[in-house]
């Protein structure tokens, strides 16, 4: 038991990440040769490598390594050795129904909590950007959301859906909406979604304001002047300036929505997970760490790491192709 | 018909600055105005109030006779050149052209027809689908330009447009900007505090000092007959020598030194002679003179300015390269050259061929007589 194969999957996005964050910061116009610097080693900048290069080597390609191995093995449950059994860890996933409703549960949640998280934190980024007094107050209070740990947001949520005693659930009652959550399957899908949201949107709110106030006023000025509409001024000037900030938050909510929601899911499904929702990550868990299936699970993650990788390409190729950077 | 007024406007920021304090200017229709001063006088807070772009504190802006001050900066009919272009870097060339057209529902055949002219105009249509990054200063400085000239704007409105330019590209940029708008006959607000390009674009210039006018007359006007010490010392290049003096009747004591003039008796005692540098020439022999201990001498070739001292106080001639320095020279000007400032308010003080000033000293006169 060396890899956690439930984690691995997270860093695919790294390396890509990396590369995007060079582009995003600096300005085309500045000739690359002005940071050029000498070293009298030629040995001493792989030196300076080093570091960053052991830790992904150790924390994302070994691991990848060792999951991709062992999806070719049936683990002995008792740890008895393994046997080579090939493609069929592979088969008997992608053919079991539970697993492909888990694939299209995650799809959805993963779609919708990314817009919704998006759409909100650019929202209240908007709003807080044309505040000048009491800005930074309603910053911290918006901040102080993401310094709160997965599992405690997902605590928090759990108080808030509460059968008995959950505001939240007194509130939708209101509207005839009988809410139960962790006990009906939609119920409970919507809460995790709404956890999720919430937990991500102050994340996103600092970049897209940080975005905003990065957009010179004088273009906004112009704007001001060439057009009347403030909602046209905002989808023909404001939101293509903001475009690098959105694409760099879109892969970086998508990849929030597909791991880092683990402890909120977590927390709300913890020993009912059966005719509960849950996404594809915490189905490796299960199947690896409350199953013993290590060869099962370890397909599955490899899988996941085949389906980031296939929508990281994507996202590059065809979305960042229409970001404007400045 | 697109006059602008401005009357009696003033801005105090939030905090109790008073930048810009009660100013009234009225702009004829096609008329080019400069506003010029030194950094931090309010130039620019006047002219984002008649952008729109700033809060009217009090007074009222009227453009084409009719008051803005709570109209949407879109809808005052006006076009603005920021002093760094502020194009929309999303956008190419065509589009940043087009865009304030299109929010105004203008037809496509229009629009591709007055962006064309604006295009073919300031020597833009190679670029038209290129990305303002793309583009040399001096082109974007023209697609700034551009997108204001296509709008057919009642009235231009510049903030320092030219000052992001190299010195040879901004003397060419501003004979550009002098023709198009004669050629427009657009009215055009100007800011600047470069005093050479407020003497050569402006119909009429502006001095503002501390959020106040100091003067409004012509170009040649303001720099022959400046109102103020502080519009002397602003406009012309370089700076008027201004030198503190007593009268005596019609003489002149700088420390030691005198000169004599005529027509001062209205004058007050204790004043400061203006003296501009070009006024100065080297004393014939036989002439009254004032002399100057030369300091150090700058080379401009067609003339060099000679620093030095009269009496310890700072004074620069500019004399033709021929002459030859010594440790000092003799210096003249003609009687009619010398400007008078009152010493505390710093006022201009006119001489006794004035009807104003002929009064004055009529009044003067009887003063001791009242008293
Ligand atoms: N938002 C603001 N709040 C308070 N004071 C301000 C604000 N904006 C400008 N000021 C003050 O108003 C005065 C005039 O500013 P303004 O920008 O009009 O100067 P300017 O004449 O354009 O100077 P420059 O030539 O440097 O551009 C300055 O003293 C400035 O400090
Ligand atoms: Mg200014």
């Amino acid at each position: 038991m060396t890899h956690a194969p439930s984690l691995s999957p997270t860093s695919p996005a790294l390396p890509t990440a990396g590369g995007f964050f060079r582009r995003f910061r600096s300005t085309p116009s500045e000739p690359d040769f002005a940071k050029r610097v000498q070293f009298s080693s030629p040995y001493l900048p792989y030196l300076f490598l080093a570091p960053q290069m052991a830790i992904i080597f150790i924390f994302f390609y070994w691991p990848s390594v060792q999951a991709i191995q062992s999806s070719f093995y049936l683990e002995d449950p008792f740890g008895f050795g393994s046997t080579f059994v090939g493609m069929s860890n592979y088969t008997d996933v992608l053919k079991s129904t539970e697993y492909l409703g888990i694939a299209r549960f995650t799809a959805v949640f993963t779609a919708l909590v990314t817009f919704f998280s998006l759409a909100i934190g650019l929202l209240l980024a908007v709003k807080a950007d044309g505040i000048i007094r009491g800005n930074a107050t309603y910053k911290t209070l918006l901040i102080w959301v993401y310094a709160i740990a997965p599992p405690v947001a997902g605590l928090m949520g759990m108080m808030m859906f509460d059968q008995h005693i959950g505001p939240l659930v007194k509130f939708v009652g209101l509207f005839g909406w009988d809410m139960k959550v962790g006990l009906n399957y939609t119920d409970t899908a919507a809460a995790m979604i709404i956890v999720s949201v919430w937990k991500q949107i102050p994340y996103n709110f600092i970049f897209f304001l940080s975005g905003l106030q990065g957009i010179p006023v004088s273009v906004r000025e112009a704007a001001l002047m060439d057009c009347r509409s403030g909602f046209r001024r905002f989808w023909t000037v404001i939101l293509p300036l903001l475009a690098p900030t959105a694409f760099f938050l879109l892969i970086i909510n998508t990849t929030y929505a597909l791991f880092d929601t683990f402890g909120i899911i977590d927390v709300m499904v913890k020993d009912k997970a059966a005719n509960n929702p849950i996404t594809l990550v915490y189905k490796v868990y299960m199947d690896g760490f409350r199953g013993n299936d290590l060869g099962g699970s370890s397909a599955q993650s490899v899988i996941l790491m085949i389906i980031v990788f296939v929508l990281t390409i994507f996202q590059f190729r065809f979305i960042e192709r229409r970001v404007h950077y400045t | 018909m697109s006059a602008i007024n401005i009357t009696n406007v003033s801005k105090i920021y939030a905090g109790g600055v008073e930048a810009v304090k009660s100013v009234s200017i009225d702009i004829a229709d096609g008329e080019f105005i400069v506003l010029v001063g030194p950094s931090g006088c309010g130039k620019s807070t006047l002219l984002r109030m008649v952008a729109g772009l700033e809060t009217i504190s009090k007074g009222t802006v009227e453009i084409a006779d009719r008051i803005v001050n709570d109209v949407e900066p879109a809808e005052r009919d006006i076009a603005m050149v920021f002093q760094n272009y502020a194009l929309y870097p999303h956008m190419t060339v065509y589009d940043n052209l087009a865009y304030g057209l299109k929010n105004r529902g203008t037809p496509k055949a229009e629009i591709d027809a007055r962006v064309a002219e604006a295009a073919r105009m300031l020597q833009l249509e190679q670029y038209l689908d290129r990305k303002p990054r793309a583009l040399s200063g001096g082109q974007r400085q023209r697609v700034a330009m551009g997108r204001a000239i296509v709008r057919k704007p009642a009235a231009f409105l510049f903030d320092e447009p030219l000052s992001n330019l190299d010195a040879k590209l901004r003397v060419s940029m501003r004979g550009e900007i002098k023709q198009l708008q004669k050629r427009l006959g657009t009215t055009s607000l100007y800011v600047t505090h470069d005093q050479l390009e407020a003497m050569t674009l402006a119909d009429r210039l502006v001095v503002l000092n501390g959020g106040e006018i100091e003067q409004i007359g012509r170009p040649l006007d303001v720099y022959h007959t400046p109102a103020s010490t502080f519009v002397a010392s602003f406009i012309g290049s370089p700076a008027m020598n201004l030198l503190r003096a007593n009268r005596e009747g019609n003489r002149l004591h700088f420390g030691s030194q005198t000169l004599e003039a005529d027509r001062l008796a209205a004058l007050p005692t204790d004043l400061t002679v203006g003296l501009r540098a070009e006024d100065l020439r080297v004393a014939q022999a036989g002439e009254q003179s004032l002399t100057l201990k030369i300091d150090y001498v700058e080379e401009l070739g067609a003339q060099r300015l000679v620093h030095g001292t009269v009496d310890g106080k700072p004074l620069t001639a500019a004399l033709s390269p021929e002459i030859d320095l010594g440790e000092t020279i003799a210096l003249t000007i003609a009687p009619s050259r010398l400007h008078f400032f009152d010493t505390t308010t710093g006022k201009r003080l006119t001489r006794l061929t004035d009807t104003s000033s002929v009064i004055r000293e009529q009044v003067a006169a009887l003063e001791p007589a009242i008293s």
